[in-house]
């Protein structure tokens, strides 16, 4: 890897709010090489393609669903439905494509799972913008009532792809000849190009980083923040749509006990990414870094036999190095 | 004798700044000294050095009563005897005034382990009364309004037993008759073994209440001087570096056009009833009253921002519906808050993203991508028409000083082209060189066929700015009268004396 020599210019630094989040970035990623590095020289293992697409493949779903946990902690909320919420969302695909339920088209059925998802983050949208329940409560209960709703459709039971030709290769196949690169991990960046691009050039991203630096600012101004604050919800939920189909593709199967603890880690990959939990700052790229980051040091510990307890210690410890090294650098900032 | 307190060639440099350099002054026993200076000055620096908030650079030192001290946090200050007021609240707004007061030395029961509530009330409620505050030691402070939380917050001030009380801005939110209060507490407060630094804006105040007023320009000292014999032009000329006229009015000639605004029989159901005025093209229309008169409250409304319970709104002669901001915006009204920082601004963002905020759509092309580079040049425009002093657009809000920020409210719906804005309070906080800016601002913006309501604690400046005048008191209208009519006096009267006839025309 290569790269290291011009990790800050990724992207152009037009806008003055990318700039700011250069060092963060730059961090997060230099932690990133730097683990990179030290888990390829302690392992042969390791630096093989096929663990690099397995780490690609296992940060895809998480980095999917906190794509879209990014633009509500932009806004200053929170998303905690998105774990169980991806488990429902694959759940209701199996649902429609399964031949067994309903037995839609490929397509139509995937396109429906995504949806799906978007529901669920219209209902939280709704939740919160119009019932004005705080984030937290409103998504909390929507990561209870999900998890529910996926064991009661699926009477607790997997559904399985099987027969449903062409699905798992959605997360499993490659489109690249050759390449062995799972199309989940390229779907997964397509993901964060497009987050990415309606973070910092659409309007819902601009809106989500003024809700979150000052909501009723933002309103006074004439910005609808309730109905934008929706669309934030369902945007989110619609990237837990898409993982959930991703893994019920890689699964061949829905798993309806699946989930929970996800969108923990997926808050994680966010806030090791730079973004600012109490909204008005927020990152794509940081969030792509943070669930790669995540990803490596999971494997790697695998890798080396560390027992799976003491690596949830290093991604804890993880999270806190990176907020504390954001907390200094902010601080800096301010100039005190 | 030693003096009371002496800042001895105090410096402060910050990356690439110098905010202040080499500034010295002293306090005397028993004085009350005015300290002056635009935003910027380094008056603020000055006053977090003093409580140890910054550490100073090499070579200075500050003493009080002769003795050097090293204040190294708000708390080491306060047991020195230093109490300091800050411009922004330091109030937990979820506690009580009692609690707020006592926060971090509350009384304890039960071995320690508990605090002692009843207590707590007492002793607040005591020092409540000593300071004739009228506030109920009990009340949750969210539930206050800005001026009593500010006496709240002076209250605490005084409940240390301080030497030396040092008070940035602490009128910018009161009315005339909480000032008065307020000069009595601190005049309550000066003894033959203490003494005040008073930080204002206010010329008249400083002039009212100093003994001797020494006055910073861009972190250094220019001067001190007593106040007693010294005009206020001169001190503000010392400020600014140039005079400054304080007593205009606007020309009486000026051209009114056509009612732009109509508002009928506006009422909420909290305070305001049957509030009616016009507000005619090119006009400024000033809104005087009390606190609490319910001037914001009719701005409020009038946007959408609170529910009204009746009232009908005509724009251009036509019935229009608003029933929340974004209306309102569409409507082309444009409504800059009182309190900027909360409602006004992105703090943690951009100039450009501020000045786009509301026209942010404008900005999209034809694929639904934003366009930075235009919204740069957009907020180019604005910045160099308004004189906004920044080092560049991408600068953050919260780095400018507090007429640039308003000016960057102004911006915003300049840019969205609203032809009625609705300005409250727009020079609360900010010092006597960009509040002439601001005001020439707004006349030059009716001069180019806006028209402008205006709330204003001010006297002086509604007198100075606004055509004509509607005067508020308890939620009514009680009166409008033309500028060449208006005193200091009659405008009073009218928001002191309740009259029930309504409204009057104009």
């Amino acid at each position: 890897m290569s790269i290291a020599t011009a990790p800050t210019e990724d992207k152009a630094p037009t806008v003055a709010r990318r700039q700011r989040f250069d060092l963060q970035k730059l961090l997060a990623f230099g932690a990133l090489i730097v683990l990179f590095g030290f888990f390829s020289v302690s392992s042969h293992a390791f630096l093989s393609w096929n663990n690099v697409t397995g780490i690609l493949l296992s940060a895809s779903v998480v980095g999917v669903m906190a794509l879209g946990a990014t633009f509500v902690i932009a806004t200053g909320g929170i998303d905690l439905s998105v774990g169980t919420g991806m488990t429902l969302a694959a759940v209701m695909t199996a649902v429609f494509l399964n031949p067994d339920y309903l037995g839609l088209p490929l397509v139509l059925g995937v396109v429906l799972g995504i949806a799906f998802g978007s529901l669920i983050g219209l209902v939280n949208g709704v939740n919160v913008a119009v019932l004005r329940i705080p984030p937290f409560i409103a998504t909390l209960a929507m990561m209870m009532a999900a998890s529910g709703l996926a064991l009661v459709i699926s009477d607790t039971h997997p559904i399985y792809f099987s027969d449903v030709p062409g699905f798992t290769s959605i997360s499993l196949g490659s489109i690249i000849p050759g390449a062995n690169l799972p199309n989940a991990v390229l779907i997964f960046f397509a993901a964060v190009a497009v987050a990415g691009v309606l973070l910092s050039k659409g309007l819902i991203g601009r809106y989500a980083l003024s809700i979150g630096s000052n909501e009723e600012a933002t309103q006074l101004s004439g910005v609808d923040t309730r109905r934008w604050t929706i669309a934030i919800y369902t945007l989110a939920g619609t990237f837990t749509g898409l993982s959930g189909v991703l893994i019920a593709a890689r699964l061949n199967s829905a798993q309806p006990a699946l989930g929970q603890g996800y969108e923990l880690e997926a808050i994680a990959a966010v806030v090791i990414g730079g973004t600012s939990l109490s909204g008005g700052r927020a990152s794509i790229l940081g969030t792509m870094i943070g669930a790669l980051l995540m990803a490596v040091l999971t494997n790697g510990l695998q890798i080396m036999a560390i027992p799976q307890e003491w690596q949830r210690v290093a991604v804890g410890v993880v999270i806190l190095v990176a907020v504390f090294a954001d907390n200094v650098r902010r601080r800096r900032e301010a100039g005190h | 004798m030693p003096e009371l307190l002496e800042i001895r060639n105090v410096s402060k440099s910050f990356p690439g700044v110098r905010a202040l350099s080499d500034v010295s002054l002293t306090l005397h026993h028993g004085e009350i000294l005015g300290l002056c200076g635009e935003n910027g000055a380094g008056k603020s620096t000055l006053m977090k050095l003093l409580t140890g908030i910054y550490t100073m650079d090499e070579g200075g030192e500050i003493l009080l009563e002769g003795a050097p001290v090293e204040v190294e946090g708000p708390r080491e200050a306060q047991h020195l005897g230093l109490s300091i007021i800050h411009q922004e609240f330091t109030l937990v707004p979820d506690l009580s005034v009692a609690q707020n007061i006592y926060l971090g030395r509350e009384p304890r029961a039960f071995a320690r382990m508990a605090v002692d509530d009843r207590k707590l009330n007492a002793r607040a409620k005591e020092l409540l009364d000593r300071l004739e505050i009228k506030i109920d030691p009990a009340t949750v402070v969210r539930e206050l309004s800005v001026a009593r939380q500010q006496m709240v917050e002076i209250a605490k001030a005084l409940s240390f037993d301080s030497r030396v009380l040092v008070m940035d801005e602490p009128t910018a939110t009161l009315t005339d008759s909480e000032i008065h209060t307020l000069f009595e507490l601190v005049r309550g407060f000066v003894t033959p073994k203490t003494g005040v630094i008073y930080i204002s804006h206010r010329m008249d105040e400083v002039k009212e209440l100093t003994d001797r007023v020494t006055v910073l320009r861009d972190g250094e000292m220019v001067g001190t001087v007593p106040t007693a014999e010294t005009p206020i032009r001169d001190v503000i000329a010392m400020m600014v570096g140039r005079k400054i006229d304080t007593d205009q009015r606007p020309d009486p000639g000026r051209q009114r056009g056509t009612p732009v605004l109509e508002v009928r029989g506006l009422s909420t159901a909290a305070l305001l009833k049957d509030v009616s005025f016009e507000l005619h093209r090119g006009e400024i229309l000033g809104f005087a009253g009390l606190m609490g008169a319910g001037r914001t409250e009719v701005a409020r409304a009038l946007v959408g921002a609170d529910r009204r319970s009746a009232g009908e709104i005509l724009i251009d002669g036509e019935p229009t519906t608003i029933h929340n901001p974004a209306q309102a915006v569409e409507a082309g009204i444009g409504y800059l808050s009182e309190d900027r920082k909360r409602y006004g601004l992105l703090l943690d963002q951009s100039v450009s993203n501020n000045v786009v905020l509301s026209t942010l759509r404008s900005f999209v092309n034809g694929v639904g991508l934003i366009n930075d580079a235009k919204i740069a040049t957009t907020a180019e425009e604005q910045v160099a028409a308004l004189r906004v002093k920044t080092p560049s657009v991408r600068q953050l809000a919260k780095n400018l000083s507090g007429g640039n920020q308003q000016k960057v409210v102004l911006a915003k719906w300049l840019t969205r082209s609203c032809d009625i804005l609705i300005v409250d309070e727009p020079t609360r906080g900010i010092d006597v060189g960009a509040k002439q800016e601001i005001h020439d601002l707004l006349v030059h913006l009716t001069d180019e066929g806006k028209s402008i309501i205006m709330i204003s604690s001010e006297l002086p400046e509604v007198l100075r700015l606004s055509d004509r005048i509607a005067v508020m008191c308890e939620g009514r209208i009680t009166g409008i009268v033309p500028n060449s009519e208006a005193t200091q006096e009659s405008i009073m009267e009218l928001a002191t004396k309740f009259r029930t006839e309504g409204m009057g025309a104009a």
